[in-house]
């Protein structure tokens, strides 16, 4: 395995010549995203305000481009594309089906208490 | 000298255990392993940060209006500028920590060692800035009053700029001292007193026409709902209970306690996974060094460690998102 990187990103989009190469590639890929999320952040253009799904679009944009450096760094930092398909399935599905299911069940349950507050069942305005 | 039994007999031997369905070693494994109940640990936290979040969706506080200062440029409002700097080293710090295994599997001890070196120093810039971060956020900057609905109220001018206590509130002689250990009950002691009491704050705020209140309510354009000079003078007299200045795990001038709470415990958890890395990578640097992994004639080590760093850097990124960009 050591010796037997796979040297492309992007679906064979981009193709590195050595691993060294590609890690750095890897490093403008991520240094770019962020500084669009930072920029997002610093103007929150209006047009991106609008709510898709219950959230904006702005917060859409954000999580999914995390998503995308979270990929890179599992994939190109930590070797996960070098992997067996089999370790990358038991440590990504495991981790990724344990962690919706946790976000879904306590986002739901939060939305609901702010319903009963927000209903007039409890005062917090005093 | 070699405790790790290296052969067991059983190369070969497909059910005498000698198949490697995963081609992966135990260490790296096991590693892998750690860093998904790791992981969880973490979703763990930031998902009870959404929960909390979405309870009080109308109120939470705003992260761009929270996080502005950046070490040297003093009173400037400059949101995000410093944690994407942070962010950075930290996305540095993983590349130099990357490179390091490339070059450990090429077997080149002295870049090995070089960029362990610099990725040691990434994280301890970073561990630096999260501290000053801290200590700015605890600090605080322009000081509030808390109601006695919990709700906290923050000042500002006509033209919706915040207005710190000390612009508008002058202090007068009190007789009332913190409460020490030394000179009253030996078993209770209080934190220290606010440099204001609610009075003082009602006083500057009726001799200043141009100061209004705001509270935590976010209006329909996202912003915090600013009352008007009856309104502020009414709720101040009131609600106001307690004159807060900056941030602790009781109360939060910039809004929600649970705020300040997450904050503390979130990104401290994840600074103190930042340490121990900073702290195994010296351990592995050393080991570099003495040219252990040299004699081991494998730098798999390196890449171990390299996994638990790169995981730091992971959790960052959301911590990142869901802190100050979300």
């Amino acid at each position: 395995m050591a010796h037997a990187h796979k040297l492309e990103i992007l679906r064979g989009l981009v193709k590195f010549k050595s691993n060294t190469q590609k890690i750095w590639g890897v490093l403008v890929l991520l240094s770019i995203v962020t500084a669009v999320e930072v920029v997002l952040g610093i103007y929150k253009p209006e047009a991106l305000m609008a709510k898709v799904l219950g959230m904006k679009i702005l917060n859409w944009i954000f999580i999914i481009l995390t998503i995308v450096k979270a990929y890179y760094i599992t994939w190109d930092f930590m070797h996960m594309r070098d992997e067996t398909k089999a370790l990358r399935r038991m440590v990504v599905w495991t981790a990724v089906f344990l962690i919706c299911y946790l976000i879904f069940i306590l986002l739901q349950e939060g939305g609901y208490i702010e319903g009963v507050y927000s209903t007039g069942f409890v005062k917090r305005d005093f | 000298m070699n405790t790790t039994v290296v052969n067991t007999g059983t190369e070969g031997k497909t059910w005498g255990g000698g198949n490697e369905p995963l081609k992966a070693s135990y260490g790296k494994m096991m590693m892998w392993f750690f860093i998904v109940s790791d992981a969880l640990t973490f979703s763990g936290f930031l998902a009870a940060y959404g929960f909390s979040r979405f309870k009080f969706i109308e109120s939470w506080p705003i992260a761009d209006e929270v996080f502005t200062h950046v070490p040297f440029l003093h009173g400037q409002e400059l949101p995000m500028i410093y944690v994407a700097f942070m962010t950075f080293i930290l996305i540095m710090s993983s590349v130099t920590m990357v490179l390091a295994v490339d070059a450990g599997h090429k077997m080149q001890k002295t870049k090995v060692t070089w960029y362990m070196f610099l990725t040691i120093i990434g994280g301890l810039i970073f561990v630096g800035s999260q501290a000053w971060e801290w200590a700015t956020f605890i600090k605080g900057d322009y000081g509030a009053v808390q109601t006695k609905g919990g709700n906290i109220l923050q000042f500002v001018d006509t033209d919706g700029h915040r207005v710190a206590l000390s612009d508008f509130v002058v202090a007068e002689h009190k007789d009332r001292t913190a409460h020490e250990r030394k000179n009253g009950l030996w078993f209770v002691d209080e934190g220290t007193l606010p440099t204001y009491t609610v009075d003082e704050v009602i006083h500057g705020l009726e001799s200043h026409e141009n100061v209004l209140v705001r509270t935590q309510m976010i209006n329909e354009h996202g912003e915090k709902t600013v009352l008007s000079r009856e309104e502020s003078l009414k709720q101040l007299k009131d609600n106001g209970k307690l004159v807060v200045e900056g941030a602790n795990l009781h109360v939060n001038e910039y809004g929600s306690p649970l705020f300040a709470d997450f904050f503390f415990f979130i990104t401290g958890f994840h600074g103190f996974h930042v340490f121990s890395g900073v702290v195994i990578n010296i351990i592995i640097f050393f080991n570099v060094i003495l040219g252990t992994y040299e004699r081991r004639k494998s730098y798999e080590m390196v890449e171990k460690v390299g996994l638990y760093w790169h995981f730091v850097d992971l959790v960052w990124v959301f911590v990142f998102t869901f802190f100050y960009l979300v």
